[in-house]
């Protein structure tokens, strides 16, 4: 059954169009524009008034006249139809098929803005995923359940980076059923072509649902493309039980789409015409990840985004830390110095990290472990910028020996190739050996049974005190 | 009740015609689906009202009634232990309606109306009652006793019956007054107004939180307020935890405004199994949550924070110390800003709206230890997060705090960076309170003063130091200045770092503090001595009690602490055999 069709638009700029008032349109609904071909768009209600009412359009605005459209209000908002035929499947950024295939078969209709966790309804999440990373298992544990974005950059391995992590994740205490939900917001064919790829060679590809908006799709589609694949998230992980991974990308883009938006809406821009609801409307998005009671199922979110010029101030990145639980964080100068994953040792946190790990999850040293390790880094750093000017040869001979630590570090610990897949003590067992490089008496993080038992001793006695 | 009637919806901010009698600030209910409004605007017909809840396809011509009364909360005894979103509405409650997921138009009570409670009555027929009489008590928790007081809106007169001890609801009542009003164990009580009392008092009480960085270098008063600023991920939310869990506040009321959904379930599922130190009971039974996460309404977010400090001071008003900590108080700021957006205002600085400054004034002015009017002694500290956009503290929020904020514990991105946890950072902070405090700390330690400037002393000139050493490494300074960078390296370590997750340390009582701070500076001048008489530096911080004392904050339990005496010979011991050897050495 189709809605009311008028004519009486009154005017169009941009993405937003002001058409006539009508009676019992409601606030956010969907709308359906036909232009003088024939063609349809779809937008939705952003404000009405006794007088007109206006229209945020999701596709562009091209071949829109005042005489020659039509406008139909659907009387719903805008909804993705889940059913268990969508996996497998690939979508536009409205939740269309884009594969050729027949439409989903479901009269289940949902809202993509999906509504907020009670958070007396959420579970904690602790559940580790080993990912095979050292630097994200030892130093920042992806959590089942857990928002941990990937600060990126304009040529940075982030893509290499997202699909090791899908292809190696799991979780150690047992196997269960998984999907992936892979959001593509404005990124080229080619690098939508890399995942279906890499998700084919690993033979996850059944299990994936793809929405796709690629970049020559109109820049407002966007804005609902993130939306739509997570209803289809929580349709599988709170209706049938599965643990989802979404893999959105790229939010920097979202975010631009965002901006345009604002602008056409005449809105007081905050920070670099950023709208002052960035934080709102991004948190819309992440806070869609978790666990909720009475459920098995998860939603792990990845969402990758490019820093614009590598700075993580920018009100992207910035925001997205903010409401995030941690951030992967890439480092252009690692990278160039060969380093893969360049996981950037000391802005990079997983704040769920601390109630998944330790014993009974992955080890009892885990943490003492991690912390150790980061301050050592974090001494490095700072000895580094003093070599820098002083030269190194004018360094003590403890400074030495942390830089030594900090090279090693880099290329056995942080370092690692591709398909090359680390287990949880592995990945300990090389974070003690890199310990072993420094004096003992360096180790304060660590209690000194835990060094006792695991600190690789030295092949010459050393003196104990 | 007026009927009114909408006549346009932008997002969270509606305007409705037809409410003619309507005050500012009435609470409204919007729409076919009753939703929660409050009104913000009134000019000539035409009324501006913000709603409390998602208002998808909601429709113009749809009704609007006012309930001729302003926002208000729910008091009574069944707070404590409760989670509330920002208008006080039970997520509990909210759950058994409608799942895991909120859906708009829900109610619920906010106070448990069947639960009966022990009430004990302190009046009896014929007394005279007036603002600040006590006619009861219910204990409401095993530590809390539940004061009923009449408050500042009830006429003086006197009791015309009094309901025996027994157990009641909060919805049976209690006194009848001789002018004809019912007082149950509930009251009412707009969330905008600060509620009444006598007098505000100045405070020499601190408020220990058991994280040593703050208590000895920026210490708190009691009806004090501190701003913890910090970019992300540095520790606004662990810091704030911390001293929600083990400060000697009596009563907690944990504000998340604006933040993560699982911040507020890890609360939720770790403080009923964590046990208060002073009471021995579980820290949920002084605990209220408000959560009103970032994805919840933002014009709910707005509220969340006088909803929180309402029922802090109603609290305080029974006598107690409590503690409000709310996070995050730039979201606050952010929806006070994107509402004004949604009005059109001018904007000020970065589009904020030129009034925040007052309310954010306001909101400090709120905290406070007062006389109440029972004349008893009550207190509301505020601690507030801060998140300045970029971590650059130059911001409106940040700036406009610092103006009504008495403590300031700046949260420093190298310091969370390198993993020294809490980042407060020793050059940044301040606390106006330290003056104040002196007194109550010489009871437990008459050289907190010295040991507090001491401290600070080294930490300063180290800083100056490591500017020079930057340029020319540490090798070309002369041992006595070494001296310096290796105990502020101590200090650093083994004293102003304390990890939430260690079991020994994340709480530090105030004897402990000073202990392991009398440590590293004996062990300094002791150092110092010993340089003076030809000792190299290199032996001194090869000697194994400097790593015994950096470890010893995770290793002396706070029930222990006398045991540190032995420290404290040790130290002394290791640099008579230094200055032995040395002497030998020098002969
Ligand atoms: N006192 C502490 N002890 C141990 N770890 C800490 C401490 N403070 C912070 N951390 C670490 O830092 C992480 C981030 O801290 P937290 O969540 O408090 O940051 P935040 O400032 O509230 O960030 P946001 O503004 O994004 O909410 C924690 O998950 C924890 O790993
Ligand atoms: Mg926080």
């Amino acid at each position: 059954m189709r809605g009311l069709e008028y004519h009486g638009i009154l005017r169009a700029d941009g993405p937003i169009v002001i058409a006539e008032h009508r009676e019992n349109v409601g606030f956010s609904e969907l709308v359906s524009l036909r232009d003088r071909t024939g063609e349809d768009r779809l937008g939705k209600v952003v404000d009405i008034s006794e007088q007109a009412i206006a229209v945020q359009l999701f596709s562009e605005n091209t071949g829109i006249s005042i005489d020659g459209s039509w406008i139909e209000y659907l009387e719903k908002p805008l909804t993705f139809r889940v059913g268990d035929g969508i996996v497998g499947r690939i979508f536009n950024g409205l939740g269309e098929p884009i594969d050729g295939y027949p439409p989903i078969m479901s009269s289940d209709l949902r809202d993509i803005n999906g509504s907020p966790i009670n958070p007396s309804a959420r579970v904690y999440p602790r559940d580790f995923i080993q990912t095979g990373i050292s630097a994200i298992d030892g130093m920042n544990t992806l959590i089942r359940g857990q928002k941990l974005p990937i600060f990126s950059g304009n040529g940075l391995p982030h893509n290499r980076l997202a699909a090791q992590i899908v292809r190696q994740a799991k979780v150690l205490s047992g196997e269960s059923q998984f999907a992936i939900v892979f959001a593509g917001m404005g990124i080229k064919y080619d690098v939508a072509r890399f995942f279906i790829d890499s998700f084919e060679k690993s033979g996850v590809l059944a299990r994936v649902v793809m929405f796709l908006s690629l970049a020559d799709s109109p820049s407002i589609e966007r804005l609902v493309t993130p939306r739509t694949a997570l209803t289809a998230a929580e349709y599988l992980a709170y209706e049938k039980n599965m643990h989802v991974l979404v893999v959105m990308t790229d939010m920097t883009n979202y975010c631009e789409a965002l901006r345009e938006v604002s602008a056409a809406r005449n809105e007081v821009p905050s920070r670099k015409g950023y709208p002052g609801y960035l934080y709102s409307d991004l948190a819309s998005l992440y806070e869609r990840a978790g666990k909720i009671e009475g459920c098995e199922g998860s939603i792990t979110q990845l969402p990758i985004l490019s820093m614009p010029n590598d700075d993580i101030s920018h009100p992207i990145p910035d925001l997205t830390g903010y409401i995030t639980e941690g951030q992967i964080v890439l480092e252009r100068d690692l990278s160039q110095r060969g380093i893969y994953p360049p996981i950037a040792g000391l802005p990079s946190l997983s704040r769920l990290m601390k109630d998944g790990i330790g014993e009974g999850m992955t080890r009892e040293d885990h943490r003492d472990l991690a912390a150790q390790l980061f301050s050592a880094y974090a001494y490095v750093r700072s000895v580094r910028d003093l070599a820098a000017i002083i030269g190194e040869e004018e360094l003590s001979d403890r400074d030495k020996v942390f830089l030594g630590f900090g090279d090693r570090f880099e290329r056995e610990f942080l370092a690692q190739g591709e398909f090359e897949n680390r287990s949880i003590e592995q990945t300990l067992d090389l974070g003690w050996k890199m310990l072993s490089i420094l004096p003992e008496s360096e180790l304060v993080r660590i209690p000194p049974k835990l060094i006792e038992k695991y600190l690789p001793r030295a092949a010459e006695p050393e003196a104990k005190e | 009740m007026s009927a009114g009637s909408i006549t346009r919806i932008s997002g969270p901010v509606i305007y409705a015609q037809g409410l003619e009698d309507a005050g500012l600030y009435d609470v409204v209910k919007v729409g076919k689906a009753g939703l929660i409004g409050e009104i913000i605007k009134l000019k000539g017909d035409l009324a501006t009202i913000q709603i409390y809840e998602d208002n998808t396809l909601m429709r113009v011509s749809e009704p609007v009634e006012c309930l001729h009364r302003p926002l208000s909360v729910a008091l009574g005894p069944g707070l404590i232990g409760s989670i509330y979103d920002g208008i006080q509405r039970p997520l509990p409650v909210l759950k058994s309606l409608s799942g895991a997921f909120l859906a708009p138009g829900l109610a619920g009570e906010p106070l448990d109306t069947q639960k009966k409670w022990h009430f004990v009555p302190a009046i009896k027929e014929g007394d005279p009652i007036a603002p600040g009489t006590a006619f009861g008590i219910i204990k409401e928790t095993d530590s809390i006793v539940h004061r009923l007081i009449f408050d500042s809106l009830v006429p003086a007169c006197t009791a015309a019956t009094v309901a025996p001890e027994g157990d009641y609801t909060i919805s049976a009542t209690l006194v009848k007054s001789s002018d004809g009003k019912e007082y149950t164990a509930m009251s009412y009580w707009p969330v905008r107004t600060p509620r009444t009392f006598k007098e505000k008092q100045v405070t020499h009480e601190p408020l220990v939180t058991g994280l040593r960085v703050i208590d000895v270098l920026f210490p708190i008063a009691k009806g004090g307020s501190a701003a913890v600023p910090g970019g992300f991920g540095t520790g606004k939310t662990m810091t704030q935890h911390a001293i929600a869990k083990w400060c000697d506040a009596d009563i907690i009321v944990y504000i998340g405004c604006g933040e993560r959904g699982n911040e507020m379930t890890e609360v939720l599922t770790e403080f009923p199994t964590l046990i208060d130190p002073r009471t021995g009971r579980s820290l949920m039974e002084r605990t209220v949550l408000i959560a009103n996460t970032s994805n919840m309404p933002v014009a709910a977010r707005e509220v969340s924070i006088y909803t929180g400090i309402t029922i802090a001071e109603y609290y305080r008003d029974m006598g107690y110390h409590v503690a409000v900590m709310a996070d995050s108080t730039s979201r606050w700021a952010e929806a006070l800003r994107e509402l004004s957006g949604r009005l059109e205002e001018m904007p000020a600085e970065e589009g904020f709206p030129a009034y925040l400054p007052t309310r954010l004034a306001e909101f400090y002015e709120r905290g406070g230890m007062v006389t109440t009017l029972e004349s008893k002694k009550g207190s509301v500290t505020i601690i507030g997060a801060v998140s300045p956009p970029g971590g650059d503290f130059s911001e409106p929020v940040t700036q406009h705090t610092k103006r009504f904020v008495r403590c300031f514990w700046a949260l420093d991105r190298d310091l969370a960076n390198a993993r020294h946890y809490p980042a407060i950072s020793w050059n940044d902070s301040y606390s106006e309170y330290t003056e104040d405090l002196i007194a109550y700390w010489d009871a437990i330690d008459p050289s907190w003063d010295t040991l507090r400037s001491r401290t600070m002393e080294i930490l300063k000139k180290e800083r100056r130091l490591a500017d020079i050493v930057r340029l020319i490494g540490p090798d070309a300074l002369p041992d006595e200045q070494r001296l310096i960078l290796l105990t502020a390296d101590m200090i650093k370590n083994g004293f102003l770092q304390q990890s939430s997750f260690d079991k020994v340390d994340m709480y530090c009582a105030p004897p402990k503090q000073t202990l392991l701070l009398t440590c590293i500076l004996t062990f300094h001048e002791l150092a110092e001595n010993a340089i003076k008489s030809g000792s190299p530096l290199l032996k001194i911080s090869a000697l194994p009690i400097r790593e015994k004392l950096i470890r010893l904050k995770s290793s002396l339990e706070n029930e222990k602490v006398q045991e540190g005496q032995a420290v404290i010979q040790e130290i002394r011991t290791a640099f008579a055999r230094l200055g032995a050897a040395q002497g030998a050495v020098s002969a």
